[in-house]
């Protein structure tokens, strides 16, 4: 089994997996089998998956094995189990994204990156729980009851991604996909133990990504290790001709440079998200982290970001903003859940209004609110020109230094029901998390020791715009130095 | 630039329920009034911010029309996309009356 902090279990890591796939010194159907034995083991008691595709990845894996036998080579993922958020679209599995108003949903397609991974030899076990819609924190907001964090099952795995951070440290999967608009990636990785990569705003396709926040949202990966996660990413990333946001810039090569270290690297530790509000022991193991890349040789200093302080306030706006409008499709009429009524206008309210949580609500109200007459300018308005201070400030920064250092959450993982009261304090543990993606920029958590309790505590490395090449060399440095 | 707006009531929140298609009850109207409140007070703190001649950003890359060759491939099966309907008939979506309601 894998441990608390998602060393990886005499099952993975993925790479090796593939490796001895691909030579046929084991095959994918022991491998899913393996796998599956796990996620019947303690299922029950986590609840990361929405459904578990167990047949059909054993025919996938199957299928695997006869072109391995047949001298054919499935990819560098070759019978590696996924699991993938319930928010990426598969064709013919129900995709829900947490929600009523999607239950029993079948795409009638895939998403670009579920057509990669299984080019790439990826076997799909199952899609995993999130906040519906992914608007949330702790996986507390789904229509499928919460996800519990495999380390302390007391408490949340974090969100909204918390079903596939859950499923990689309790070794359901080696490797996961998750979505990222404030930290739904990150901020679950570092609860569980895990490393999770929000990639640059443009390098994964969205196609087939149900959309939250259109001009926040990015696909990125879970994994065990930062090797597994830069596999992974290899396999995502690149231009997408479906998603006209993707950028025209082939894959980062990831695995090449990761014994590359940091020397010589210049690394900025980001002064605004080590005050008020962050615990000390989580201050204690980013200072711990600053530390390992400066014996490692990077040249570590303090800098300054202002402007990220204000990153929350400006999220609650725009984000919920972008979501009003891209929750308007769901209205009963081309898929999901449909309550009748007497009218299409009123079949519209009535529907929304069964099928949509409160969560859902609250943001979709924030966001109709901040867009409405006589409040665009004071708030939308607002929001959008402060988005562009923090892009200004982190591009000042970035002058001076190659990378940043920043915590991943304010805590560790807290207690179910401690937020969900108070949507405010929800939506404070991502505070460290969301101007990266105000920016655009790249940003992983690496798991760097554990706080009160046992629990894991992640440092967050920050890049520039497609500079994940330096962002994985600094993200292996720390792994290498919490081992 | 103008200043944050009032707090926001609960007429405001009925209103916007009603903008974004949503039917809350006496009880969500009460909750939902303080809960957006707090969040939209947190938000004034960027009030404190001269942005007056700072320009929005509506989008992290700088964006471009995107045009691609106009060669015609499949779209998604009929079939497989009604049946994911709530309601279809004769090729089509099917919903109950549109026309004749109030607004």
């Amino acid at each position: 089994m894998t441990g608390a902090g998602g060393r990886p279990g005499p099952r993975g890591p993925a790479h090796e997996i593939a490796a001895a796939v691909r030579r046929g010194e084991r095959t994918a159907a022991l491998v899913v089998d393996e796998y599956l034995e796990a996620i019947a083991a303690r299922e029950e008691e986590l609840h990361a998956f929405n459904v578990i595709t167990a047949e059909r990845a054993r025919e996938a894996a199957a299928l695997l094995d006869r072109r391995v036998a047949a001298g054919d080579d499935p990819g560098p993922l070759a019978g590696v189990p996924v699991a993938l958020k319930d928010n990426l679209c598969t064709r013919g599995v129900p995709t829900t994204c947490s929600s009523r108003i999607l239950a029993g949903w079948k795409p009638p397609y895939d998403a670009t990156v579920v057509e990669r991974l299984a080019a790439a030899g990826a076997v799909v076990v199952g899609k995993t729980n999130l906040d519906e819609f992914a608007m949330g924190s702790s996986t507390e907001h789904s229509a499928t009851g919460p996800t519990r964090n495999p380390v302390d099952t007391e408490r949340v795995p974090g969100g909204s991604s918390g079903g596939s951070a859950a499923a990689v440290a309790a070794g359901f999967a080696p490797i996961a996909l998750g979505s990222d608009t404030g930290g739904s990636i990150r901020q679950p990785a570092a609860f569980c133990g895990v490393v999770g990569v929000k990639p640059t705003y443009g390098r994964v396709s969205r196609y087939g990504l149900v959309a939250f926040a259109s001009s926040l949202d990015q696909i990125g990966p879970f994994a065990t290790t930062v090797a597994d996660a830069a596999l992974v990413l290899e396999v995502i990333a690149g231009h997408d001709p479906l998603d006209s946001t993707s950028v025209a810039e082939p894959a980062p090569d990831l695995l090449r440079v990761l014994d590359d270290g940091v020397a010589g690297l210049r690394v900025g530790v980001v002064r605004e998200l080590l005050g008020e509000g962050v615990d000390a022991e989580v201050v204690e193991r980013t200072r711990a982290a600053a530390e390992a890349l400066d014996a490692a040789g990077a040249v570590v200093d303090e800098v300054s970001v202002p402007a990220a302080a204000y990153g929350l306030s400006a999220y609650y706006l725009i984000a919920p903003a972008e979501a009003s409008s891209n929750l308007a499709r769901y209205d009963g009429v081309r898929y999901g859940l449909r309550v009748d009524a007497a009218s299409t206008a009123e079949m519209n309210v009535a529907t929304r209004t069964e099928g949509f949580g409160d969560e859902v609500k609250r943001r979709i109200m924030l966001g109709t609110y901040a867009l409405s007459a006589g409040y665009y300018d004071a708030y939308y308005g607002k929001a959008q020109r402060v988005r562009t201070l923090i892009i200004r400030d982190f591009d000042a920064a970035y002058e001076r230094v190659d990378l940043l250092l920043a915590p991943t959450t304010p805590t560790t993982a807290f207690r179910f029901g401690d937020k969900t009261g108070d949507p405010l304090s929800m939506y404070l543990s991502d505070v460290c998390t969301i101007p990266s993606n105000l920016s655009g920029h790249p940003a992983m958590s690496v798991p760097f020791g554990f706080g009160a309790g046992g629990l894991p505590i992640g440092v967050q490395v920050l890049a520039p715009a497609l500079g994940e090449a330096a962002m994985f060399r600094a993200a292996a440095v720390l792994e290498e130095a919490i081992k | 630039m103008q200043p944050m707006a009032d707090r926001i009531t609960r007429d405001d929140v009925a209103h916007v329920a009603w903008l974004a298609r949503l039917q809350l009850t006496e009880d969500e109207l009460d909750r939902f009034t303080g809960q957006l409140g707090a969040v939209l007070d947190h938000a004034a703190d960027v009030e404190a911010l001269d942005v007056g001649d700072v320009p929005p950003t509506a989008h992290p890359l700088p964006l471009e029309n995107v045009l691609r060759a106009d060669t015609p491939r499949p779209g998604l099966d009929r079939d497989v996309v009604l049946g994911m309907a709530p309601s279809a008939e004769d090729g089509r979506f099917r919903v109950p009356p549109v026309l004749g309601e109030a607004p």
